[in-house]
């Protein structure tokens, strides 16, 4: 605990004038018990800060508590040792730029903000940054062009690498691929792919071990100390590594299912793999007659862009009918090639090599829809397309058909195959007749997912990453790619989502950047995104744990493994410290140096309650210290004027609120309670994953509490707010406020 | 990863360039990040929303500022230009102007010099669809958060912001200055500008008021635009009564630009959801060549296709004209799937202008293809290129070329390390 907390008040920007800052001091001296307090007109000059500096250097203090302006700003002036204890009270942007000078109403929200910020930094303790000793190497699964990318990569950037490929040779689709598209100007042609010599480089780099005909049977650990386990030729190899790039590439969509579209009617129907195969063998040949073929006639989106088969775009399967195309017209000049089309979706440059395309006369291309793919009776297949360009129903003859079938993942679904698990236990254990047969019922839902595993992790959530959409694990977040639900494992490539070899190499460079920068921040002891840099981490007084799981089964970042009682066992390197599992325990056992229940709790008690008869509400608003309270911020900024009885405390992830907070306020005699987290759902906006919808849920248990205290539900609301809404955000409080006034004041008020 | 290495010099303070700083000072670079505007943030701070997840980019953003103040590595300069570079890879000297801001660090966003301040300036923020006092914050989440003040709208000899400011903070006779840094590599992540839509012969824009940019669109949907988010025509400030988005908008056109912009298809789309969520009636039309939405992307065309009263029209549109006295536009396009000319009136027409690189400042060292992008591969050992400037891509494609970039610019400054 920090002994000697200093409070350092700011005059400047209208607090001064704004506030009585003597008495503001006398609060934070005699009621907070600060041990020391000073004022400065403008505390982030270089004077300002010196005071404090000046303060900490002779031991005056061992605790900051800056009253100015937000914890958002200033924070280059106001930098101290990250270790320690720093607390920001926000005077300026929710205070006096919110709410009317020399007034009462302000006034008291300023002081309580001062006795909250005081008795915050008195329970926090300086952050002991975590030093477990670090692997500086980097497991990379896939011998692909993605996985060969992330290897070469990581290596030349000094980091040992280990690369498992399941087959006995590395190159994985590229090795079956004649050429790759134009990634050079005038993007006009295909291009040879280069995958000989990256193979090579990889296969006699001194920093990289590959295993070929390889699995992984076992990965345990947490980040900078993967255990992995690798089985080659029957025998175990132990490594350990401090960060894993998934590259485990994709496979075509299963063309037995492209029936519709006339694959098995004739052995000249094939897919756009089956084609590129042909191509890299040899020449393009009829399979029915080994003739090469005059008319051909390719199906795009064959899978893709059907909501019966794969409801999204393969991205790469228009450039890829493109880069065949040119094959045919290349090994026989009189071959017509005609492209049945829903949209040419070439971007970018590759744009050219659509427009190289359409130069040559014997490519016709249109929109159209397939209605049927027949074996004629002289052996050719006929294609019948209607909505054309060239207006109404035609039949094309052709000699070959090509199905530019889509791509799917080469991926797992950890958290399907953790649900398969635990429905087969629940089979045979469930305690009643019905929860067997539902669970039955489930397991059968989820058969395809077994034996599926590649990296096994040994994760309580499931041994793989989880998946985003269609079974790609991607990145919910558009600006960040690389966000993982399994901190220092990254998906690079098309197992991630569709994509073409030029991005994949892009995307697996990413991953390996990703990857080294888990293991340095592993090394310094820091989070990684979205609290990039934080040193702290939660500590589990586990001899009160009544191992009610909620910690380990809430974790959004799976970090909480459980012992055979259900016991959590914590790895903080894989702990993303939003808090979210303090939050959920029942408890209160787990702690951060710098955020606990009991902090935020102390900080609400710290809160002074008008009496009933003084007719002045108190509501607490707990909000996103990401979205809700920036945008409380802007709100200030724009002098946006909002009811002075809140007193807001910032929360790292809504769900990280602990429900116990919400009794504290209630049993202290304040009359509502508003939570403002990020929107969630589909869309969700929180970057722990489901925070807010966490904190939604517990309320549910705190209707339980407020019936017993007979207190109305309404002085609880949750409410969704995304960073750009200031504008809402004064009706939001208002309109609460107000319903809280028509409600009348809480009873236990003053007990 | 050794600390010792010379820095990573990143030109572009866009959602590439700040992802290309924070990857590699996160990894362990030292890292000097140059933005020629006086925030950071691009195209992407001054858009409404990111497709599909309709988020706000201040929430991305705000992480990544946090990322920035908690990390020392990283040296931002804004208002500074790449001026000159020479050396070779490991280890390059980097002229670096930065033009003067006129407004410190003390600067404490008080507000009182707007207060005062009798200049005005077009915003360039909001793409001029609006005003700003000559002394202005550039917008609520700016990083740094910093007042700036542009000096040519200062009327002469006013010192009423100096005044003003109680803490010193500034300086009408600020000079620009050059700063030198030995660099282990460079990566350009200038991003892009809307093509000039005026040169789209035919389109109207800057004859026609209500026929607008994409970009122009985003700002007029965002709560923070000049609008306070609702779509209004900016002929006579009322709501539109139909809206048509005509596609490819100089993309895709021998013409102009002959490649795809890549994200005007997802940015179009996005954007009728915006005047649909406002206007939830009226008719809104798109003239399109293809409908690119790759990807996951393609549930977002799925979602808008089962939009009421949203039309996708498979066709080129060759003239829009003014109606005289409505302010509505008279639009001629051709239907590509009825072979037929089809004539629409509209209330507002947003073109889909595309992406070009902003290369031009950057040294000659830096290889470009024909349309000034910054060539993959073709550049040099130590000079990378990521986001808009290397090809025309989404938000995410940008944030993992940066990430891409930054692990290229690290292997630099490894070796610079290792060969001293």
């Amino acid at each position: 605990m920090a002994k000697k907390v200093g409070v350092y008040l700011c005059g400047g920007c209208g607090i001064g004038e704004a506030l009585n800052l003597a008495r503001l001091e006398k609060v934070a001296q005699r009621e907070a018990k600060a041990a020391l307090v000073k004022t400065h007109p403008f505390l982030c000059s270089p004077e300002g800060v010196q005071l404090i500096r000046d303060d900490l250097a002779a031991g005056a203090v061992d605790g900051v508590v800056i009253a100015a302006c937000s914890p958002r700003m200033k924070t280059e002036a106001f930098q101290f040792d990250p270790r320690q204890v720093l607390e920001r009270v926000n005077l300026r942007e929710h205070v006096v730029w919110s709410h009317p000078p020399k007034d009462e109403e302000t006034q008291a929200l300023a002081e309580d903000y001062v006795r909250m910020g005081v008795v915050k930094a008195q329970k926090a303790e300086p952050l002991e940054p975590l030093a477990e000793e670090i692997a500086r190497a980097v497991l990379v699964v896939g011998g692909g062009l993605a996985g060969l990318t992330a290897a070469l990569e990581a290596a030349e950037a000094g980091y040992e690498v280990v690369l498992v490929e399941k087959e006995a040779q590395l190159g994985g689709f590229l090795a079956g691929v004649r050429e790759r598209f134009p990634a050079a100007p005038p993007y006009r042609e295909p291009a040879p792919d280069g995958l000989r010599s990256k193979i090579q480089t990889v296969s006699y780099h001194p920093k990289i071990r590959v295993f070929t005909s390889a699995r992984i049977v076992r990965t345990e650990g947490q980040p900078g100390a993967f255990q992995v386990t690798i089985v080659k030729d029957g025998q175990s190899v132990p490594v350990r590594v401090g960060a894993i790039v998934m590259a485990t590439g994709w496979k075509p969509y299963d063309p037995a299912r492209l029936a519709h579209l006339g694959y098995g009617v004739s052995p000249d129907v094939v897919t756009n793999v089956e084609l590129e195969r042909m191509a890299a063998a040899g020449a393009i040949r009829r399979p029915s007659d080994g003739r090469a073929p005059a008319s051909v006639v390719f199906i795009q989106c064959a899978g893709s862009r059907d909501p019966e088969h794969l409801p999204y775009c393969s991205s790469v399967c228009c450039l890829a009918t493109l880069k065949q195309a040119r094959y045919i017209r290349r090994e026989n000049p009189e071959a017509a090639v005609y492209v049945i089309y829903k949209d040419m979706r070439t971007p970018g440059q590759y744009e050219r090599f659509y427009r190289a395309a359409q130069d040559d006369p014997l490519n016709f291309f249109t929109k159209g829809e397939v209605t049927s793919v027949e074996r004629q009776a002289d052996g050719r297949v006929a294609v019948r397309v209607r909505d054309t360009l060239l207006g109404g129903e035609i039949v094309i003859p052709a000699d070959l058909v090509v199905l530019a079938a889509g791509m799917t993942p080469n991926a797992a679904d950890g958290e399907a195959i953790r649900a398969l698990e635990d429905a087969e236990i629940k089979m045979v254990k469930g305690e009643t007749e019905a929860q067997r047969a539902e669970a039955a019922r489930k397991a059968e839902q989820l058969q395809s997912h077994k034996g599926t595993e590649i990296l096994h992790l040994t994760y309580r959530q499931g041994p793989d990453l989880p998946t985003l959409r269609y079974g790609f694990p991607d990145s919910h977040f558009v600006c960040f790619p690389y966000e993982t639900r399994r901190t220092a494992i990254y998906a690079a490539g098309a197992m991630r989502a569709p994509m073409d070899g030029a991005r994949a190499e892009q995307d697996a460079q990413g991953a390996a950047l990703k990857a080294i920068q888990a293991i340095e921040m592993a090394v310094r002891g820091q989070a990684v995104h979205p609290r990039a840099g934080d040193l702290s981490y939660p500590s589990f007084f586990l001899q009160r744990c009544t191992q009610c799981k909620r910690c380990t089964e809430e974790c959004p970042f799976g970090a909480l493994d459980e012992d055979e009682k259900g016991t959590p066992k914590p790895n903080p390197y894989r702990c993303r410290r939003c808090g979210i599992c303090l939050g959920a325990c029942p408890e209160r056992i787990i702690s951060f140096k710098n955020y606990s229940v009991d902090m935020i709790a102390s900080m609400i008690k710290a809160i002074e309650v008008p009496g009933e008869e003084e007719e002045k509400p108190r509501v607490l608003a707990l909000m996103c210290e990401n979205d809700a309270y920036p945008a409380l911020d802007i709100a200030g900024l724009n002098r946006l004027s909002y009811d002075a009885s809140v007193r807001v405390i910032p929360l790292r992830c809504l769900g990280s609120l602990n429900i116990v907070w919400i009794a504290d306020a209630l049993s202290r005699g304040m009359d509502g309670v508003l939570l403002v987290g990020c929107k969630w759902g589909e869309n969700y906006q929180c970057h722990f994953i489901r925070g807010s919808e966490l904190a939604d849920r517990r309320m549910e248990n705190v209707k339980e509490t407020l019936q017993r205290l007979r207190l109305e539900r309404e002085r609880i609301q949750v409410a969704e707010l995304a960073l750009d809404e200031s504008w809402r955000l004064p009706a939001l409080i208002n309109e609460f406020v107000e319903k809280i006034r028509r409600m009348g004041p809480n009873p236990y008020k003053g007990f | 990863m050794n600390e010792q290495g010379k820095p990573l010099l990143v030109v572009g303070g866009g959602i590439a360039g700040i992802t290309a700083a924070l990857e590699a000072a996160e990894a362990g670079c030292q890292v000097v990040l140059v933005e020629k505007l006086p925030y950071l943030g691009g195209r992407v701070v001054r858009v409404h929303q990111y497709f599909p997840k309709l988020c706000p980019p201040g929430c991305g953003l705000e992480i990544n500022f946090r990322r920035l103040k908690n990390n020392p590595r990283v040296t931002v300069l804004t208002q500074a230009e790449l001026e000159s570079l020479s050396g070779s890879p490991g280890d390059y000297e980097a002229v670096v102007k930065i033009a003067p801001r006129h407004v410190s660090p003390a600067c404490t966003l008080c507000g009182a010099c707007t207060e005062v301040c009798p200049g005005e300036r077009a915003d360039e923020f909001n793409y001029g669809l609006s005003k700003t006092k000559a002394i202005y914050l550039p917008h609520a989440l700016a990083y740094p958060a910093l007042y700036a003040l542009e000096r040519a709208a200062c009327p002469p000899g006013c010192r009423a912001c100096v005044e003003a400011c109680r803490y010193g903070a500034i300086d009408l006779d600020q000079q620009p200055e050059r700063k030198t840094f030995r660099v282990a590599a460079v990566v350009a992540a200038t991003g892009w500008v809307p093509y000039d839509a005026s040169r789209l012969e035919g389109l109207g824009f800057g004859r026609a008021p209500n026929v607008i940019t994409n970009v122009m669109m985003e700002r007029l949907a965002a709560p923070n635009g000049p609008t306070g988010g609702k779509i209004l025509r900016p002929s006579d400030g009322r709501p539109p009564a139909s809206v048509a988005f005509i596609q490819c908008a100089g993309s895709r056109d021998e013409n102009h630009l002959p490649y795809c912009s890549a994200v005007c298809c997802a940015a179009s789309l996005k954007q009728a959801g915006y005047v649909r969520s406002l206007y939830p009636e009226i008719p809104i039309t798109i003239f399109y060549i293809d409908l690119r939405t790759p990807g996951r992307l393609e549930e977002f065309l799925t979602r808008m296709q089962g939009e009421t009263n949203v039309e996708l029209v498979k066709g080129k549109v060759g003239k829009v004209e003014e109606e005289p006295g409505s302010g509505d536009l008279i639009l001629t396009a051709e239907d590509v799937m009825t072979g037929r000319k089809t004539v629409r009136k509209v209330g507002l027409a947003v073109l889909a202008t595309g992406i070009v690189p902003r290369s031009e400042g950057l040294p000659a060292e830096f290889a470009r293809d024909e349309f000034g992008f910054l060539a993959d591969g073709a550049g040099r050992t130590g000079l990378y290129a990521a986001g808009c400037v290397r090809r025309p891509e989404e938000v995410a494609a940008s944030v993992q070329d940066a990430a891409a970039a930054a692990l290229k610019g690290l292997q630099c400054v490894v070796r610079s390390v290792r060969h001293g």
